[in-house]
């Protein structure tokens, strides 16, 4: 059998792959080289790799964003991590106005191949300003790459291309994966950075999905099963850019389309995804497309409303069931014993 | 100071040592259901600061909030509730510990993003200058926030135009498990504000006398127009960074650093000043204590039987009601 990795485990490993085989690798942020290492995912690489390239950071997220972009353009491949997308939020003009720019607006004479990890908050009362998930603000700069790995694989496998990639790239890694273990080739690889992949073969309908919300489409898909309905599911993985091949040809087999996202429905990642697949595979849409995603509202702390604000696999299988116009009555909602959905499994105490 | 004021700092103090031992007791009945960062070891500054603070004058703070709003007046039902996600808690549940508030006390709000809430005091701080009111702001924050852009910015404006307030600086040492010599150059935080044209003191944050003496001077200044200063407290953080846990086994700090710093005791240390001088007697004390866990029974009697928002709740307040418009 494969080796079984952790999502952060996974992430660790191709870090430590990359600060081993390339000696411009840097790994940054605040609490980096601390006694819990983000989470797990950083943990111990100071001691193995040493204080000049693994390094614990004031926060000063505007600043040091700025900081690894010099050392980027000095032929370094520096790693930002920020515990949250939100704090990320303080560095967005060194990203949106300088990083994503300076291969460009110089004709191509420097290069930024900065890779900034961001995590992606969520439940136990992580709240408005803990749990965004802003991939979509990202991805609208031109010069930006986008990616949302969900399988441990693929997390560790599109962390190594990210960072041996030339442009700059953000790859945003959601909490409630970080536990979930899959096989992981132990020697580096790499995943493209453009290519959403099928993880479940169906003929009916097509549910595209990015990160955590892969997993609740592959639940829906299973509930959609039981009745009768066969739905493929692509994990788009690739944000920006968006692998329209694939999402076109799925469609052109199934010809009904719902797409989910861990980021608002408004003007996110869905909005595109609908685009790019009315544009390309108009002809093959039986139906109008769907698309499920956050509210237009920030995230509530309270479970109670935290609950609500949150779609679960069932609102995709509803949203399937709309597009294709069935009727077709979803099985009972499966004994989830929980008070709170607020936590990704059980053994999570809280706070973090 | 008179006798009476002095044992009103210390029953502050005790006051709020005993209701973050008590959520972090409760903590791990896994009803409250956010982030919460305890202040244990921390009661000396918001109480020696808040004890020269009008109601009117306003207060903000971050992550680390507890004491500061239980000193400036805030509502403890109030908070308790948001802490479990209540409808009567003080921001309705959406909150939750990260985000209290209190306008009836002027306590403004709270928000955990490093030095966030910095600018915003300024920008309260100079609506009362704007006004001609003789009104104070303060911003609480940790020594971690003084490294964003943010903090010099704001201290950039505030000491250009002599703005009534003050930056409260509760330099605990810690970012999370970040010594400050990884993270800042080996000088004192308060010598930042002299290059922002503040004035800048330094004081013992577990002395609530020291605390009480320092805020004096400061908001006084403030109060006069003669403009903004940042007062650094020393002071040291007890349970983990975030949870009602002790985290000495993680090793970020080692049991000696935190056992002198306990011998620091900003409670037990007053308690005995003001034992030695006979102001505070052993059976008053008791009595005291008897009477803030009857305060809190209660207020956490209410919080747990408080109804949880209601799903209308959701999507309400996302933008003010126009019906509302001033
Ligand atoms: C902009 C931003 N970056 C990072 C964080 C994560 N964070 C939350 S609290 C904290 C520690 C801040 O330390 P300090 O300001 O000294 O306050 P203390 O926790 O010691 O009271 C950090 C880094 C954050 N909330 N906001
Ligand atoms: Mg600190």
């Amino acid at each position: 059998m494969t080796r079984q990795l952790r999502y952060f485990e996974a992430l660790r490993e191709a870090q430590a792959q990359l600060l081993a085989t390339d000696p411009s690798t840097l790994v940054i942020g605040l609490g980096v080289p601390g006694p819990t290492g983000v989470f797990g995912t950083t943990k111990g690489l100071q001691e193995e790799f040493g204080k000049h390239r693994v390094f614990d950071t004031p926060s000063s997220e505007n600043a040091m964003t700025g900081v690894a972009l010099g050392t980027a353009l000095m032929g370094r491949r520096p790693i930002v991590v920020h515990m949250r997308v939100d704090f990320a939020v303080l560095s967005m003009e060194p990203l949106v106005n300088q990083a994503a720019k300076w291969h460009y607006m110089y004709g191509g004479k420097l290069k930024a191949p900065l890779t900034v990890r961001m995590i992606i908050g969520r439940g136990w009362g992580q709240g408005p300003q803990h749990s965004q998930s802003l991939q979509a603000w990202f991805a609208h700069v031109p010069g930006l790459k986008v990616v949302m790995p969900t399988t441990p694989h693929d997390a560790k496998g599109m962390l190594i291309a990210a960072v041996r990639d030339d442009a700059p790239v953000i790859v945003m890694e959601h909490r409630w994966l970080y536990n979930i273990a899959g096989p992981v080739p132990e020697a580096p690889y790499e995943v493209p950075l453009d290519q959403a992949t099928i993880v479940r073969r169906g003929r009916d309908v097509t549910l595209a999905a990015t990160s955590y919300m892969c997993l609740e489409s592959l639940k829906a898909a299973d509930m959609l099963s039981r009745i009768g309905i066969e739905a493929e599911v692509i994990d788009l993985r690739a944000v920006a850019p968006l692998d329209v091949a694939t999402l076109t040809e799925s469609v052109g087999r199934t010809g009904h389309f719902v797409v989910s996202d861990t980021g608002q429905e408004s003007y996110g990642v869905g909005a595109e995804a609908l685009a790019l697949v009315a544009q390309h595979a108009f002809g093959a849409l039986r139906a109008p497309p769907r698309r499920v995603g956050l509210p237009h509202i920030p995230t509530p702390t309270t479970p109670a409303l935290a609950d609500l604000y949150y779609p679960l696999a069932r609102d995709i299988a509803v949203a399937a069931l709309t597009t294709l116009g069935s009727d077709r009555e979803l099985p009972p909602d499966d004994s989830d014993p929980r008070r709170w959905k607020d936590v990704p499994d059980p053994s999570f105490k809280g706070p973090y | 100071m008179p006798d009476n004021s002095r044992l009103d700092l210390y029953r502050q103090m005790l006051r709020i040592r005993l209701v973050e031992e008590r959520i972090g007791d409760l903590y791990a009945e896994q009803q409250m259901r956010c982030p919460t960062h305890l202040c244990i070891g921390q009661e000396a500054p918001p109480v020696g600061v808040s004890a020269h603070l009008r109601r009117d004058d306003l207060v903000f703070s971050g992550h680390r909030s507890h004491g500061h709003y239980l000193a400036k007046g805030g509502d403890l039902r109030a908070m308790l509730a948001e802490l479990y996600g209540r409808a009567t808690g003080c921001a309705g549940g959406k909150g939750g510990s990260q985000h209290l508030i209190d306008l009836e006390c002027g306590f403004m709000g709270s928000a955990p993003i490093l030095a966030s809430t910095i600018s915003v005091g300024v920008g309260a701080a100079w609506a009362a200058q704007l006004d001609g009111l003789d009104r104070v702001v303060v911003v609480y924050f940790g020594d971690g926030a003084t490294e964003e852009g943010a903090f010099h910015e704001a201290l950039n404006f505030a000491g250009t135009h002599k703005l009534p307030v003050v930056f409260v600086c509760e330099n605990n040492l810690y970012s999370v498990h970040s010594a400050l010599d990884v993270r800042q150059p080996d000088r004192p935080i308060h010598a930042l504000a002299p290059a922002h044209g503040l004035q800048g003191v330094y004081g013992d944050g577990n002395d609530v006398d020291v605390v009480y003496d320092l805020a004096a001077e400061a908001v006084a200044r403030a109060r006069k127009g003669d403009g903004p200063t940042l007062i650094e407290f020393a002071t040291y953080r007890w349970r983990e960074h975030c949870g009602p846990n002790g985290d000495l086994e993680l090793n970020y700090r080692s049991a000696e650093e935190f056992a002198a710093w306990q011998a620091r005791d900003p409670v037990n240390t007053y308690r005995q000043r003001l034992t030695a001088t006979g102001m505070l007697s052993a059976p008053a004390e008791t009595a005291m204590a008897k009477t803030i866990a009857g305060e809190l029974d209660a207020a956490v009697a209410f919080a747990k039987s408080s109804p949880f928002p209601a799903p209308e709740a959701l999507a309400r307040f996302v933008y003010p009601d126009p019906a509302d418009r001033r």
